[in-house]
């Protein structure tokens, strides 16, 4: 009982020593933070340590003129599990460290809503590398910027590709209800009809690893093509299996599919599969040469698709911190002030090309890429074939130039 | 001797695949055969010997009974939802207004990939709810850390699987080696996590209240899918593990059935019938066919549902029917229809093994000294142990059969479906858990009837759902779910259950 307590006291005053060691270090340069949320565990994990990873390393890079300015940057990572919940209760505990300044997430739509609310009540900035979902930035709010396209473009964009698909009349479409899939095919279902392909099927389904069932009316309509909006883990295996149940169509999908944990899941079925992306391999862009360099020197693994992104976020929210604390005449900034500095980003030149926000916060204009997988060999993932590049202005910037 | 009066007269568990709870009783020297003429049963027996020597015949007993019971449950069920999707597609003919489609055309086009789909994942799922029903026979309390279990033995399937396909070995075994290498792998380590478990968690427990050995199977669900996330990660192994199937191409190429036969129907509108179709396409009379599309299936000569076809009446020439319900009494035999029906290799894998695994089960329970001793204990623990049976060795070895069944099946699941991780368990355990509360907790038979039941039930609600407009096959576990809640409204033990007075 006595050493028990011995420990306790030994373990609680080197605790203290610690923090207080800590705390007096920190005082030299006064600090910022900046939080990162992405799924860390569970099986959209590789692109969301991929978004952490690029985070990090484009804070170590890009913090000099911070530094300069007397502040230093730390990191703190968040793993939001892909859920909901999980994304909110951890937005809580982000918002009440008042050193936060910005927040680069999430990977998930359906939990960036959420979170974003959170995030928006106490002005805290949001740059988002991946979320496509429209009412991220339909919602108007000041504090919520992404990089990438939208769900609407998408969707649309990967329809008009089907309809141009030889011998392609009916589809049939497939979502995994969540904010993101759904939205995304409802889209793709929209510009489909109206490129005149025949719709056969519009269903939604959260089974992740036994589809039987759900192919049957599939193969018993054999559709042209199968549209699936959802994430790789769960489309992979959905593809996999209906090449192995015999269905012979194409397969089209959004920027979910993009892992190179796809050609894995969907081994050799899954060559040949279209997907659009907002997000190309890291291989396309010339400015990124150096960044995957940097990445895999680092990380002793390559970059996922979102990872130039997510390092353009961050880049984005440094530079409005820097900004925010320049017109504050180098004092500490509010949140507000640094979402404002964000928003009025303008012509930033990232490794995935150029950003101007709109009032919005959606990027004036965005790219979109088809991409062709090539091999199912997941190291090949970053040679998938661009078939197209389409820069699509966002709905504020296309209505201003109609006008 | 009361106690083993009370176990004989009313037997609450049978853990045993048979008739009746007697029926068991005339190989099973543990109990004392009942007094001469004073119950039904004996005076069956009197009556019908020649029926009791083939019931006695060991190749009966151990291979033909419980073979043909499966066989019994998979065609009762087959049958059963068959009827009731050709009825609702009476009811609602073409679910979707804007979408020309008939429902009995799509079921009788899906029929067959659905009742295969069905027996597949009702076989998984009757596997896993043997776990459930076993350890709920011997203990009386659900072991909801099964679900994990289930999980494990997918996973050291893939382990297994996976290193020796990273050392290139893997392509050159005999599906017919590998394959129960798997399994009995998979088996293995389940059975023994089991038994682990078991002496860890639960045998400190036995005395305690109810919900607290429930509680901390809870708890140790939770531990398990963390403790392998954790020791998945140490070992360098991803989080989606991938089945090497792509190695295996015997896997990946569908076994295609074609259902052959002459289409015989007629056809009516709005229930009038009209003219006959010949051989050639043509419709006598005023009608004319402009498209037919027949792909109907025959079945041991029974055409089951019909096909639409798109006619036009030439009288006028201006009605047009884009189609037409055709039933089957009136027509002719207008061309062949073949309907072909791809069966993936991993649904035949999942059949056999489990039909092999469960026969073995029968066996082993009805068979031998130890099966004896695990029903002795699920009677009534206290007498079996002053009968001299290892209590304890008995509820281990239950355990382990229970586990062991839970990770064959695991393997087998995740050779189906491709890909596993840690969080695969939940929902086939949940399932399997409903599974052996319908077909009646505690009784074996029932576990596998519920299991076969409720994935057929689940493969034609996936397969119908899609045609219904603002349904769809998100409601399929809804609807799943309300058949279960109508089936204990009504049977609360389940379908094969007994009166059980404990509470769960």
């Amino acid at each position: 009982m006595r050493t028990k307590k011995f420990f306790v006291i030994v373990l609680a005053l080197s605790l203290v020593l610690t923090l207080g060691a800590a705390m007096v270090q920190a005082q030299d340069m006064e600090v910022i933070r900046i939080a990162s949320q992405s799924p860390l565990s569970g099986p959209q994990s590789v692109l969301g340590i991929s978004i952490r990873n690029s985070v990090e390393l484009a804070i170590e890079q890009l913090q000099e003129p911070l530094n300069e300015l007397g502040y230093t940057v730390e990191f703190i990572p968040f793993d939001d599990e892909a859920t909901s919940d999980v994304g909110v209760a951890n937005a809580n505990n982000i918002v009440n460290d008042a050193a936060i300044l910005a927040i680069i997430g999430h990977l998930n739509s359906g939990v960036a809503l959420p979170s974003s609310e959170v995030y928006n009540d106490n002005d805290l900035a949001m740059v988002s590398p991946a979320n496509t979902n429209i009412n991220i930035t339909d919602r108007g709010y000041l504090t919520v910027n992404r990089i990438c396209g939208r769900d609407d473009t998408q969707g649309a964009a990967g329809a008009a590709f089907a309809a141009t698909l030889e011998g392609v009349e009916t589809v049939y479409v497939l979502h995994d209800t969540t904010a993101y899939g759904q939205g995304v095919a409802e889209f793709f279902q929209i510009e489909a009809e109206a490129q005149g392909l025949e719709v056969l099927g519009f269903e939604g389904t959260e089974e992740a690893s036994n589809f039987d069932g759900i192919l049957q009316p599939i193969l018993s309509q054999e559709p042209d093509l199968i549209y699936f909006g959802g994430i790789y883990s769960q489309t992979g295996i959905f593809i996999s299996q209906a090449r192995s149940a015999g269905y012979e169509g194409f397969f089209v999908g959004p920027d979910g599919f993009d892992s190179s944990e796809f050609a894995k899941l969907a081994g050799d079925a899954g060559v040949g599969t279209y997907y659009t992306s907002v997000a190309a391999p890291v291989t396309v862009y010339e400015a990124a040469e150096q960044f995957a360099l940097d990445y895999e020197e680092k990380f002793g693994e390559g970059v996922q698709p979102f990872g130039a992104q997510a390092y353009d976020s961050t880049a984005i929210a440094l530079a409005g911190i820097a900004a925010a604390i320049e017109a504050n005449g180098g004092e500490l900034p509010t949140r507000a002030q640094v979402a404002e500095a964000i928003r009025a980003t303008e012509e930033f030149e990232g490794l995935a090309g150029s950003v101007t926000f709109d009032e919005n916060g959606d990027p004036e204009l965005a790219n979109y890429y088809i991409l062709q997988v090539v091999s199912a060999d997941d190291a090949e993932w970053n040679s998938n074939e661009v078939l197209s590049t389409q820069a699509i202005p966002s709905p504020l910037m296309a209505a201003a130039m109609s006008s | 001797m009361l106690h083993v009066e009370a176990g004989r007269t009313s037997l609450r568990l049978d853990i045993f695949f048979s008739f009746t709870a007697e029926d068991m009783m005339t190989t099973d020297s543990l109990t004392p055969r009942p007094p001469a003429g004073s119950t039904s049963t004996t005076e069956v027996r009197r009556v019908n010997p020649t029926l009791q020597a083939i019931r006695d015949n060991w190749f009966y007993r151990y291979i033909i009974f419980p073979i043909g019971q499966i066989l019994v449950f998979v065609i009762g069920a087959a049958l059963l939802l068959t009827v009731i999707a050709y009825a609702v597609a009476l009811i609602f003919p073409v679910p979707d207004p804007d979408r020309d489609i008939f429902l009995a055309n799509q079921i009788s086009k899906q029929l067959p990939g659905m009742i295969i789909s069905g027996i597949g994942i009702g076989f998984v799922y009757a596997m896993i709810a043997l776990g459930y029903t076993l350890v709920y026979g011997v203990l009386k309390f659900i072991n909801f850390a099964h679900s994990e279990i289930f999980m494990v033995g997918s996973v050291a399937g893939y382990v297994l699987t996976n290193l020796l396909a990273s050392s290139g070995a893997i392509g050159e075994i005999s599906p017919f080696v590998l394959i129960p290498a798997m399994v009995l792998t998979a088996m293995l380590v389940s059975g023994t996590l089991a038994v682990v478990i078991e002496r860890v968690a639960y045998r400190p427990l036995r005395g305690a209240p109810r919900l607290v050995p429930l509680i901390t199977a809870i708890g140790l669900s939770f531990v398990l899918i963390d403790a392998t996330r954790a020791l998945l990660a140490i070992s360098g192994q991803p989080f989606n593990m991938t089945y090497p199937t792509r190695e295996l191409p015997y896997l990946g190429s569908p076994i295609a059935l074609t259902f052959n036969g002459p289409v015989v129907g007629g056809f009516n509108i709005g229930g009038t019938s009209y003219g006959q179709i010949t051989a050639d396409g043509t419709v006598l009379d005023e009608w004319q066919v402009e498209d037919v599309t027949y792909s109907t299936i025959t079945v041991g000569g029974v055409t089951v549902g019909g096909e639409s076809v798109k006619i036009r009446d030439i009288r006028s020439g201006e009605t047009e029917y884009e189609s037409v319900l055709v039933n089957n009494t009136d027509l002719d035999v207008i061309e062949d229809g073949a309907n072909n029906v791809n069966v993936r290799v991993t649904v035949v894998i999942i059949v056999v093994a489990a039909t092999i695994m469960l026969v073995l089960l029968n066996y082993f329970v009805n068979g031998t000294k130890i099966g004896r001793g695990i029903r002795a204990v699920s009677q009534d623990q206290a007498t079996a142990g002053l009968m001299g049976i290892n209590v304890n060795l008995m509820i281990a070895i239950t355990f382990f059969i229970g586990g062991a069944f839970g990770g064959g099946a695991g393997a087998l699941f995740g050779l189906n479906a491709g890909t596993v991780t840690p969080y695969v368990g939940f929902i086939p355990g949940l399932k399997a858990f409903t599974a052996a509360v319908l077909g009646g907790i505690g009784n074996v038979t029932g576990a596998l009837l519920g299991g076969l039941m409720l994935g057929m039930v689940e493969s034609f609600l996936n397969g119908t759902l899609a045609y219904f407009p603002a349904l769809g096959q998100r409601y399929t576990d809804i609807f799943t779910f309300s058949v279960l809640i109508l089936i204990l409204i009504f049977r609360p033990n389940g379908l094969l259950g007994e009166r059980v007075d404990e509470k769960v």
